[in-house]
């Protein structure tokens, strides 16, 4: 190890305690940044992860999420016999032909209700969607008041469990299954016959219709026909960019709340860092006299002082991330603002996550040890010496 | 013993520093205070000099003008020929690492530096390898006597260890001037001996030109030359030749 390094670690170490402290200030911000960024890509790992880039979605134009949006059986006819959907094993076209309506649940535990999303899903829902899979017990029957729940909708809310029933839409309806569909939006839905939900619902129209292509470089030949089709007044989107669309709302208020509360106890960790480096320079204004005598040029003094600061960084960072990482365990569950459905996620530490946390947090040292390595860089060397 | 003026101090080829016309002041409180004023002198190669007078009149500061690390207001340096007034101040850094070994009243070690790692600091300044630092640190260490003392730190040495700890990081890179303020005066007579017998050792056996600020007659007596700073109106020195 370089002496000069060496020299700086072990002055470190011989004020430790208030190094500690101002290590933990700073590994405080770093957990708070890295966590909002963990929500953030949580959230967006989700609602990414919910579509497919093989798969269309058709809604009405204008319609930012499904529940706006109405498609009438004629057009979903329309839809669904274009050559570009790809034919299933039993020789149908994989298409999905859904509705989506928001219920009032309450919660478990607290006497606030939130909304979940109900899907009225086509014959073919699963073969559109390979990420889905039903979990635990079984499919709903087709033309039943039979329901599925998503994975992460159990233990969440009241009675959602298999063998219990749900009442929405003037009538009872059986949990028979649960499925899991990877972490995506869909875990957090309940799924059952669209014939048997829009019925009880009272309409006659679907929210949307999801194809799979054959080939997904067709899409924009798709696109461009039927958006241009003057029966049709609806929009196609790659599912993928649909759902990851849903996320913008809510992804950019983490963002700005993350952001702003970063900002702020960085603040506060600059000035905790600056003020130990002040100290450290102080207590050291002899060696730095020595160190300039012996031929030492300012700027390794300054680059020393820097460094100490940025090592006092990178033990935050250290500290910080790792207590960031422990929130990987936990699960989040809020309402999306733009689908208006409970959405649960998790925090997600991605390499992204550590290499910007790591660059805010040198930042910071750097901030905290500027003003104190540049006060060492100019003392002058007498009056360094002077210092006994 | 004779005193004689300065204005007769040696001239010629083996002359290392030649100060001429060297003033210095400081300002304290807006007021400024004149502390050295036109000092001409010149120091040959080679030479043990002590530098004596008074508290406050200016040792120190004349000390720190040769060794570069603080710069007259007026008049001109000359070290080896070249004028150190001159040098740029990353110039005057590199120039003290090549040529000039400080020894200081309080040793001003790294406390958390070893031994063998505060001589060896110096080094890093040098294009030497890691190896060849290491041995040339134990060498210099070896020739103060302290070959077995390498891994302690400051904190477990004795004032006299610290300060032959500090003259080894002085020599170890081999430098044609050492300055010393005061180096014993922190110590116990015994440790003062012993630090004093090195640096005449280094005087007489290695070349190594010395200035050295003292108080204590008996240091200055080590040397070959003294000068009295004496504090009159201005400054001024009083030469002393040691038969
Ligand atoms: N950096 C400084 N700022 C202001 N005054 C100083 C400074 N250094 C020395 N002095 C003053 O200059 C005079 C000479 O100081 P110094 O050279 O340390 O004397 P000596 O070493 O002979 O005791 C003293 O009056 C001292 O107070
Ligand atoms: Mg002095």
């Amino acid at each position: 190890m370089p002496l000069l390094l060496a020299y700086s670690l072990r002055n470190l170490y011989v004020r430790k305690l208030t190094n500690l402290l101002t290590a933990t200030g700073m590994a405080l911000v770093v957990f708070v940044y890295a966590a909002v960024l963990m929500l953030d890509s949580g959230l967006k790992q989700t609602l990414v992860a919910t579509g497919e880039d093989t798969n269309v979605i058709f809604v009405r134009r204008s319609a930012e999420v499904e529940i706006q949006s109405l498609i009438d059986r004629r057009q979903a006819r329309i839809i669904e016999s274009q050559p570009e959907v790809v034919i299933g094993a039993e020789g149908a076209p994989l298409v999905s032909k859904e509705s989506a309506v928001l219920i009032s649940r309450p919660r478990r535990g607290g006497k606030q209700a939130s909304n979940v999303l109900v899907r009225g899903v086509g014959p073919a829902a699963l073969a559109v969607r390979p990420q889905v899979r039903l979990a635990e017990g079984r499919m709903f029957r087709p033309g039943s008041n039979e329901i599925v729940i998503g994975r992460a909708l159990a233990g969440r809310f009241e009675d959602v469990e298999i063998g219990s029933s749900l009442r929405f839409a003037h009538r009872e309806w059986k949990i028979v299954g649960r499925f899991d569909a990877g972490g995506s939006g869909f875990d957090s839905e309940i799924w059952g016959d669209s014939e048997q939900l829009m019925q009880s619902f009272r309409r006659d129209f679907f929210s949307s219709v999801t194809v799979r292509l054959a080939d997904r470089s067709s899409f924009d030949t798709l696109k461009a026909r039927l958006e241009a089709d003057p029966r049709l007044t609806i929009e196609a989107k790659r599912e993928r960019i649909f759902y990851e669309e849903q996320s913008r709302l809510l992804s950019g208020f983490i963002q700005m709340l993350g952001i702003t509360l970063s900002v702020m106890f960085s603040l506060g960790a600059v000035i905790g860092a600056t003020i130990t480096m002040y100290a450290a320079v102080a207590s050291r204004m002899m060696e730095v006299g020595v160190l300039r005598a012996l031929g030492f040029r300012r700027s390794r003094i300054l680059v020393a002082f820097l460094v100490e600061a940025l090592l006092l960084a990178l033990v935050g960072w250290v500290v910080g991330l790792s207590f960031a990482s422990l929130m990987m365990q936990v699960k989040i569950s809020t309402l999306n603002w733009t689908s208006l459905s409970e959405l649960a996620f998790r925090f997600v530490l991605t390499p992204e996550i550590v290499l910007r946390s790591l660059v805010f947090a040198l930042v910071m040292g750097f901030l905290g040890g500027f003003l104190p390595a540049v006060r060492a860089a100019r003392m002058k060397i007498v009056d360094a010496l002077r210092v006994a | 013993m004779t005193v004689l003026r300065v204005s007769d101090a040696p001239t010629g080829e083996d002359v290392l520093i030649a100060l001429s016309d060297v003033s210095k002041s400081y300002r304290r409180g807006g007021q400024i205070v004149p502390v050295l004023s036109k000092l001409t002198f010149d120091i040959r190669r080679k030479e043990f000099l002590a530098l004596m007078g008074p508290s406050g009149s200016g040792k120190s500061t004349l000390l720190n003008l040769i060794a570069g690390i603080d710069s007259p207001d007026h008049g001109s340096i000359e070290v080896g020929g070249e004028d150190i007034t001159l040098l740029p101040e990353a110039d005057l850094a590199d120039w003290r690492a090549a040529n000039v070994g400080f020894i200081f009243q309080f040793y001003n070690l790294m406390p958390v530096l070893t031994a063998l790692e505060n001589v060896e600091l110096p080094l890093t300044l040098t294009s030497l390898g890691r190896r060849d630092r290491r041995d040339r640190a134990q060498l210099a260490l070896s020739l103060v006597g302290l070959s077995d003392r390498v891994k302690h730190l400051p904190s477990e040495l004795s004032g006299g260890q610290q300060q032959r700890v500090a003259i080894a990081r002085a020599i170890v890179t081999d430098p044609t001037m050492l300055v010393a303020d005061e180096p014993t005066g922190d110590l116990d007579r015994q440790s003062a001996e012993e630090v004093l017998e090195i640096m005449q050792r280094l005087n007489r056996d290695l070349g190594k030109t010395i200035v050295m600020v003292t108080h204590d007659r008996r240091a200055a007596a080590r040397a070959r030359r003294i000068m009295h700073l004496e504090k009159g109106d201005l400054s001024y020195l009083v030469e002393q030749r040691l038969e």
